[in-house]
């Protein structure tokens, strides 16, 4: 019987309530290296040709991050990389990880998922308030009249479960199809279905960041697009 | 037949209907998607990064659904919650 939840994995425990499980463990990892990583590549910043090969590396990442960000909002990246992005190097890191043996994503356990989407779903608020006020903000709820009220807060509820719900189907479908296919098939497939994993969890780390982008921007400037859309000037290119 | 079997055989067969039927709408769906979109990178090249980054975001939007029904089938299959009544 294959344990598909690594929360069940428990390491070490203190009584009934409190424990310590893979989920948790492997979340540390990650954080542990993605901390050593950028601690160890911004050490020596220069702006000298002969440049580190960490410090190239990392700036290649962050002006990826930066450029997807404009051409996604059309906005300066800079007041939105920090949450997307770090959103963007736990998930991709926590799933290129899987090269190692024994390790298991943490987002295949719905509980660090939907903690992240719980964040997205707080930042959204957070920083359409801090851009538009929060009378502005709220008044986005009754658009376009009172009835919608409820609707849009269901819809806010639902697309933070749909977040989560994404990348947890996504990952751990990808741990169980490995291993079935592992009693199945156990020679070469397996592995093939491991590097097409890689490559699904790069995808699914892109969407997650790109989606949470996306719900902050439209929660921020949406009356903006608004108007945007009706001057004959605002044609978007 | 026990309380236990129905369980067992309603789950199995229940959650062999979710993923069957509910993979439907999204394969379409995606099929459709992807049709569109190559056909506009055929007909506009210079284009072609803005459509396939929308076309992927677009695409695991369509996926959740196909999703859902799989994180559907595979809690009644592994962690059925009414496995709990009839074992207790």
């Amino acid at each position: 019987m294959v344990q598909i939840n690594p929360d069940e994995v428990i390491y070490w425990s203190l009584g009934e309530t409190f424990s310590i499980n893979e989920t948790i463990v492997n979340t540390w990892i990650v954080m542990a290296l993605l901390i050593l990583l950028t601690w160890i590549s911004t050490r020596h910043l220069s702006i000298d040709p002969p440049l580190s090969h960490m410090q190239v590396f990392m700036e290649t990442i962050v002006s990826f991050m930066k450029s997807e960000i404009e051409e996604i909002s059309r906005k300066s990246p800079e007041r939105y990389i920090h949450f997307s992005g770090t959103l963007f190097l736990f998930i991709s890191v926590a799933s290129l990880l899987s090269i190692v043996p024994g390790y298991r994503s943490p987002a295949s356990s719905l509980s660090t998922t939907l903690a992240m989407a719980i964040c997205v779903f707080f930042a959204v608020p957070i920083y359409g308030i801090a851009e538009r006020g929060a009378s502005d903000y709220f008044a986005r709820y009754v658009q376009p009249s009172i009835i919608m009220l409820p609707f849009n807060i269901i819809g806010e509820v639902s697309r933070t479960m749909a977040l989560a719900l994404r990348l947890f189907g996504n990952m751990m479908s990808q741990n169980l199809l490995v291993a079935v296919l592992l009693s199945i098939v156990p020679l070469f497939l397996p592995s093939v279905m491991d590097l097409f994993g890689l490559l699904i969890g790069q995808v699914q780390a892109y969407i997650f960041s790109v989606l949470a982008t996306v719900y902050i921007i439209s929660g921020s400037f949406a009356d903006e697009d608004q108007k945007e859309k009706l001057s004959p000037r605002g044609v978007r290119e | 037949m026990t309380a236990i079997e129905t369980i067992g055989v309603a789950s199995i067969i229940v959650s062999g209907l979710t993923i069957a039927i509910g993979s439907i709408g999204p394969a379409i769906g995606e099929a459709w998607a992807l049709s569109r979109a190559l056909n506009a990178i055929a007909q506009q090249p210079d284009e072609a990064n803005t459509i396939t980054r929308t076309l992927f975001v677009g695409l695991a939007m369509v996926e959740s659904t196909a999703i859902y029904c799989f994180v559907i089938s595979i809690i009644l299959i592994f962690s059925n919650p009414f496995w709990n009544y009839v074992t207790r």
